[in-house]
């Protein structure tokens, strides 16, 4: 075990940093859910990272990456998220779909989608939930059907993040006459194909967030079918545990979430409630604790382990520690937590109701509890 | 940065795992419980045979003279058994730091002997009627007695396994060491305390795992029941990331800085009260049954609350994490940083 940094990874972290203190936007982005302008801002923002070859940075070089290993990429997330850059409206691609494109597609698969991906030219949606398949995701009723070389789609996706503004989505379809975990194929569909029509469904905070998306005989190549035809749940239990597991929460945020906290503390200690020190106490020693988990996680797989059911551990620990946090920033704010902040301060009442999703995306907090009670402890279905 | 185990640390918890497995058994515990003692001497003997006490003693004083991280495994593993011997505090603690003072002390090169210590973070001390010598402390000297040239006065104690007295003495009966290093002989106390909480909860879990499989009720396992599942995978929640603190303060301790005693600290909040979660939620798993005296759960709960408030209340080890979070740079690069990094 050691745990201190080797020289080539400090002066990564060096290369990172000077890199990011010349290019982040000094004022911060509309956000990516707002409004069309917000999200094309953050697509020029992925096309200057690109400039700087920081789209995906553990990516091979041959498909928009850098090839860096897991522990540099911690260090880039951190000082990413020390930077105060803007947020990665391309996270469903670069972080769920990527990754599994990296495991499970073709190298002509991997040409054709990575480096748009890494570079922002094509950003992603994921199309997983239906009205009648949110956590039992084996339920969903969407169709493909294989004519000459082409997939036929048909059905209702919902709940799909990104999906209003983005190019792509990627979703999961059932041929006819299959039931549950069988018979299910990963598809990827442009959002604007003859036959998809994208409906907004605004979030708790106004913004246009989700969308629920309609197929109507929608064509795309079979070539946009990851993996085998009827493999698509055992690819999407991958794709999920990335998410749950690794790539979507990187403890940076946390990190400078805590941090910020514990300024927020030293600025009203005066008149706050003495008792919420051991919460802001708490926020740190969670984000420290998550953080080392991650790099402890990172560390196994380098060493060549598989991500397991710890992935439910993590999405369980991430999801209530957000809350925690931000519940105490509020009550450190008093009467001030209902206000809505000037444009330019830090948002900690956007941050606490976005912290609310978290015990319920990327699979429900419920559902993580039993994967880890039935895979971990061994407990009877 | 590596941030995993070695196949040599892995060997030495499996060995410690083994030998725990099959001499501290329930059976063990209950014989014990019914003689009212809190030592089994042949269980000690195997102990001291297979070298755990020796794994922190410098090689100077006869050990092996491994790491804090090393023997943090062993602690893991006594607290997987609610090891009734002091191997924690006598091995892990006392003796290495009698060792510092004294070397060639008698005490050290008899392998069964014991050590006990009278730290000022504690009231009480644990042990010292059958410890062959305690140290003690007086305006930060260390003194050696024997437990006849002091007043043990015995505390009733909750844990089965436990002895705890207040320890009376004058100097001019016992042998003055000179300085020592009180405040590593805490750190020390306090990860372990972390490591062994690990070990708690993860039993109390498995305990209830166990149980919940074979109970029956409304004609299905318990353990089928989302509720049951719930309590447990919260608690395994818990011991998942207290676990890498643990490591990770373990690997640290020797840098004796305010980044590493906060670590330890949060090492033994979050180990403890992922322990005391855990046999919590083993004992609502168990119904009624996990509140009596037959089944084994309670030994975790009652060794958990001994440790929470030795080594440190948590209050004592919050102040050390806020002394750190106040004073120190904090943010996403600060998560393995120094003190004499920003010197």
């Amino acid at each position: 075990m050691d745990l201190t940094y080797t020289p080539e990874q400090q002066a990564f972290r060096a290369e990172v940093r000077a890199w990011l203190e010349a290019h982040v936007p000094e004022a911060p982005l509309e956000h990516y859910d707002a409004t069309r302008e917000g999200f094309e801002a953050h697509r020029e923002w992925e096309k200057t990272l690109k400039t700087g070859d920081w789209g995906m940075v553990t990516w091979p070089k041959e498909y928009g990456g850098r090839g860096l290993d897991l522990i540099q990429w911690l260090i880039f997330e951190e000082e990413y998220y020390r930077a105060g850059a803007p947020g990665r409206v391309n996270q469903n691609g670069i972080f769920l779909l990527g990754p599994t494109l990296i495991e499970f597609g073709t190298h002509e698969q991997k040409q054709r989608f990575l480096p748009p991906m890494a570079s922002g030219e094509e950003i992603w949606a994921q199309a997983w939930s239906e009205p009648q398949a949110g956590s039992d995701l084996a339920g969903v009723r969407s169709t493909c059907v294989l004519e000459g070389d082409d997939y036929v789609l048909n059905g209702h996706k919902i709940w799909s993040s990104r999906a209003v503004f983005a190019d792509w989505a990627f979703g999961l379809f059932r041929t006819p006459g299959t039931e549950r975990h069988k018979g299910m194929s990963l598809i990827f569909f442009p959002l604007n194909a003859p036959g998809v029509t994208v409906n907004a469904i605004k979030k708790i905070n106004g913004h246009v967030g989700f969308a629920e998306i309609f197929l109507e005989n929608v064509r795309v190549p079979a070539f946009n079918r990851l993996g085998d035809e009827g493999q698509g749940w055992h690819i999407c239990m991958a794709t999920a545990g990335f998410e749950r597991g690794l790539m979507l929460r990187s403890p940076a945020r946390y990190q400078v979430a805590a941090a910020k906290l514990a300024q927020l503390w030293r600025a009203n200690k005066e008149t706050a409630d003495p008792i919420l020190e051991a919460d802001v106490v708490r926020a740190h020693m969670n984000a420290d604790a998550y953080a080392l988990s991650i790099y402890q996680t990172a560390s196994r797989l380098m060493a060549g382990a598989k991500i397991g059911p710890e992935a439910s551990t993590n999405k369980i620990f991430w999801s209530e520690m957000d809350i925690d946090l931000h519940q105490t920033a509020l009550s450190i704010l008093g009467s001030e937590a209902e206000l809505i902040p000037p444009p330019g301060t830090h948002d900690w009442l956007d941050d606490y109701i976005f912290s609310l999703a978290g015990p319920i995306y990327a699979g429900s907090n419920e559902i993580q509890r039993n994967i880890i009670a039935e895979r971990m402890l061994g407990l009877p279905r | 940065m590596d941030f995993t185990l070695s196949d040599e640390q892995l060997m030495f918890a499996e060995t410690a795992r083994t030998l725990f497995a099959d001499s501290c058994t329930p059976d063990h515990w209950r014989k014990m419980m019914e003689a009212g003692v809190a030592r089994e001497d042949a269980r000690w003997a195997s102990i001291v045979e297979t070298g755990l006490t020796l794994v922190l003693l410098p090689e100077s004083a006869g050990g092996l003279g491994l790491a804090e991280s090393d023997f943090a495994l062993i602690a893991q593993e006594a607290g997987y058994v609610a090891l009734p011997e002091p191997l924690v505090e006598s091995a892990g603690v006392a003796a290495p730091m009698l060792a510092s003072l004294a070397p060639d002390h008698a005490v050290l090169a008899d392998p069964l002997a014991t050590v006990a210590i009278a730290h000022q973070v504690n009231p009480f001390v644990a042990n010292a009627d059958s410890a062959a010598a305690i140290l003690l402390e007086k305006d930060g000297e260390a003194y050696l007695a024997t437990p006849d040239q002091v007043t043990l006065v015995a505390q009733p104690v909750i844990d089965p396994f436990r002895r705890l007295f207040k320890v009376e003495w004058d100097a001019a009966n016992a042998t003055p060491l000179g300085k020592a290093d009180w405040d590593l002989a805490l750190d020390r106390a306090a990860l372990f305390a972390a490591a062994q909480g690990l070990g708690l909860a993860q039993r109390a879990v498995d305990l209830g795992v166990d149980y919940a499989k074979e109970r029956q009720q409304f004609g299905k396992p318990i353990g089928s029941y989302q509720a049951v599942k719930h309590h447990l995978a919260s608690a395994q929640v818990a011991i998942e990331f207290a676990r890498p603190v643990v490591m990770a303060a373990a690997a640290e301790i020797g840098h004796r800085d305010i980044q590493a005693r906060a670590r330890i600290s949060h090492a033994k909040l979050v180990a403890l009260e992922a322990a005391d979660k855990a046999a919590r939620a083993s004992i609502q798993v168990h119904g009624a049954m996990g509140y009596s005296w037959e089944v084994d759960v309670h030994l975790f709960l009652k060794r958990a609350l001994a440790l929470t408030q030795s080594w440190g209340t948590p209050a004592f080890h919050r102040a050390r994490i806020a002394q750190r979070l106040f004073t120190q740079p904090n943010g996403p690069d600060q998560t393995f940083a120094r003190e004499n990094d920003h010197a």
